[in-house]
């Protein structure tokens, strides 16, 4: 899983790297940057979407999943998780089209749809994740003495972290990789040299939506494998 | 004191109520352990886990130092018992430092103490505190982890402690070992423990006392050598098995039997002066020891009767010697081995201590019996 995930990681930087070469070579480079200023403003404009969308999808998925994963809710959280599965296979295009219908153009829909789309993994992947947790260790856990509370800090959000955290590493990879849709309803962002430089045929426009598209996607994916390896504490690490 | 009082537990399932408790009336005394024995599935850990209140009981009671544990706010409870499940259950998040300081934590104690315990308590098990506080359970060996479950448990220092096979997931010579550690620390804590096993031989190593289950019922509660002597019925003399005699050897210690007085000489004695001491004595052998007090050798009355010279002049060495404290069936295994009908036994210093012989051992075995047909 680790081999996979770098593996895919070099493959984008080589990507890139070549794409540079081409671009550079062809005097695509000037076109690119006469869109300097686009591309700073669009950059602002698609980070920003990126991390209120992911955000707000990690700071409800995880409650949720939590939540889902309580004894309580044992009955119920299949059915809801089928109702999550069954989202998941919505492309998110379709989810962005139709959360346009009622939140009209602009940030909203885009917000909304992006949340929605990335929520989806975490939600499964915290739910998952905590049921995954030995019973053993909440049976030792409750037989110590400690309160459900504890046991939810102390033994099974620390043994679900590595689980639930690849979640988050899915739904931002998936978030990031979506943003661009952004533009098609009014939502801004680099989608909008992309979509524009092909509408125009233009391809350094073009490109100078897509290549920071690309750099940001390996960033991020980047920031969460390091993140994943070293805020994890290594006693439920498979990385270390 | 640990005291059980009609506890029952049915469980209500698909296939009917299973009956895991039935009515199990026991006790047992400050600072004894008592091990639940039986066969799988027979409710050795619904009863256990029914005092710390995992399950709750059906009917009955649990008194601890005469206190009813229903009328306790279960979370405190469980804090005062010490806990060690069968799976080791050791977090896997935490350092060993910090899963041995679980239970001192959530009782609020100092971290400062928590910490110096933790290493106290390592050392105690032969582990380096310095080597292995800061690791990672994954990072131990299963004994390992084993005796980090067990100190885990002691680490607040309960009064009460309740065992699931602790020593159930480790390779037979290794479990040795750790029961020995064991009732080594034991001796000096003094724990109440419930103690819950499926291994006879375990059990008769470790009780103090011996509950024999079945489908829920205590078919013998008493003490192992009881058990193995006198068992109460078929069922339990067939779970402890034909060799139950056998497994006796291993309660009693060579000192319990040993002739303390049996007639030792100098080397330098003379052979005259030992025949005659022998012949009054009606003893037939006489052990010789060094200066230190060490055996080397032995005489016979046979060879010496009528002979003069100096004792080490008709000595034989000696096939072996056991240490005074190991138990009779090291000391028996021992005189097969060299074809004796008696050893000599030795101390802590390895000075002489007296001598063993087979009919000595039986003798100790037939003892019950003959106590039982006179009562
Ligand atoms: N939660 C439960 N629901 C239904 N039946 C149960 C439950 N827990 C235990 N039982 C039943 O109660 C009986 C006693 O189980 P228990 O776990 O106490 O056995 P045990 O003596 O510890 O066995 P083992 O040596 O295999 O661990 C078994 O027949 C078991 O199937
Ligand atoms: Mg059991």
């Amino acid at each position: 899983m680790t081999q996979t995930s770098s593996l895919g990681r070099n493959t984008a930087l080589l990507a890139v790297f070549l794409l540079g070469i081409w671009v550079s070579a062809s005097g695509l480079l000037g076109q690119i940057s006469d869109h300097w200023d686009d591309i700073v403003y669009l950059s602002q404009q698609h980070v920003f979407l990126v991390a209120t969308s992911g955000g707000a999808a990690i700071l409800v998925g995880v409650p949720v999943g939590i939540w889902l994963s309580r004894p309580a809710m044992e009955r119920h959280a299949e059915t809801v998780m089928q109702v999550f599965n069954i989202g998941t296979t919505i492309p998110t295009l379709a989810v962005i089209a139709l959360s346009m219908t009622f939140l009209g153009i602009g940030f909203p829909p885009a917000f909304f749809g992006l949340f929605v789309a990335s929520l989806l993994p975490i939600v499964r992947n915290t739910y998952a994740g905590l049921l995954a947790v030995p019973s053993h260790l909440k049976e030792a856990a409750t037989g110590m003495g400690m309160t459900q509370t504890q046991i939810l800090w102390r033994v099974e959000l620390p043994n679900a972290l590595y689980v639930i955290f690849s979640g988050v590493r899915t739904a931002l990879a998936i978030n990031v990789g979506t943003t661009p849709l952004a533009f098609l309803i009014g939502g801004g962002g680099l989608g909008e040299l992309i979509f524009t430089g092909i509408d125009l045929m233009d391809p350094g426009m073009l490109l100078a939506g897509a290549v920071p598209t690309a750099l940001l996607a390996v960033l991020v994916d980047f920031l969460m494998g390091q993140a994943q390896l070293r805020l994890i504490p290594k006693g439920v690490n498979p990385l270390r | 004191m640990i005291r059980l009082e009609d506890l029952t537990k049915t469980f209500e399932t698909p296939n009917g109520v299973v009956v895991a408790a039935d009515k199990v009336n026991m006790e047992v005394p400050t600072g004894e352990i008592c091990i639940l024995l039986g066969p799988s599935g027979c409710g050795k850990t619904t009863a256990l886990k029914m005092i710390n209140r995992l399950i709750q009981p059906t009917s009955g009671k649990i008194y601890i130092n005469g206190e009813d544990t229903s009328k306790l706010n279960d979370i405190e409870h469980r804090r005062k018992i010490g806990y060690v499940i069968q799976q080791i259950g050791l977090f896997p998040n935490m350092t060993i430092e910090e899963n041995i300081c679980v239970v001192p934590k959530l009782l609020g104690w100092d971290m400062k103490k928590a910490r110096t315990r933790a290493a106290e308590l390592l050392d105690l098990v032969g582990l380096d505190a310095k080597q292995f506080l800061k690791r990672y359970p994954k990072e131990l060996s299963g004994g390992q982890q084993q005796r980090v479950g067990v100190i885990r448990a002691l680490a607040a220092d309960p009064p009460v402690m309740l065992m699931d096979e602790p020593f159930g997931a480790i390779d037979p010579i290794n479990r040795e070992i750790i029961q020995d550690e064991f009732l080594k620390m034991q001796a000096e804590l003094k724990k109440t423990i419930m103690f819950v096993s499926h291994d006879i031989d375990e059990a008769v190593k470790m009780g103090d006392k011996v509950a024999i289950f079945r489908a829920g019922r205590i078919e013998q509660y008493d003490s192992p050598d009881q058990i193995l002597a006198h068992p109460a019925n078929p069922f339990v003399a067939d779970f402890v098995g034909a060799d139950r005699t056998l497994k006796r050897l291993r309660l009693v210690s060579a000192e319990e039997v040993a002739d303390a007085d049996a007639p030792v000489a100098a080397r330098s004695a003379k052979v005259a002066d030992l025949s005659q001491r022998l012949s009054s004595a009606g003893a037939r052998i006489a052990v010789i020891i060094d200066s230190d007090h060490h055996p080397v050798g032995y005489v016979t009355l046979d060879e010496i009767a009528g002979a003069t010279g100096s004792v080490a002049e008709f000595a034989h060495p000696l096939p072996a010697t056991v240490p005074i404290r190991a138990d009779l069936r090291a000391v028996v295994s021992e005189m097969f081995a060299h074809d004796t009908m008696w050893l000599a036994c030795t101390d802590d210093t390895g000075r002489y201590a007296g001598v063993v012989s087979q009919p000595a051992v039986t003798a100790a075995l037939r003892a019950t019996y003959t106590d039982a047909d006179a009562a």
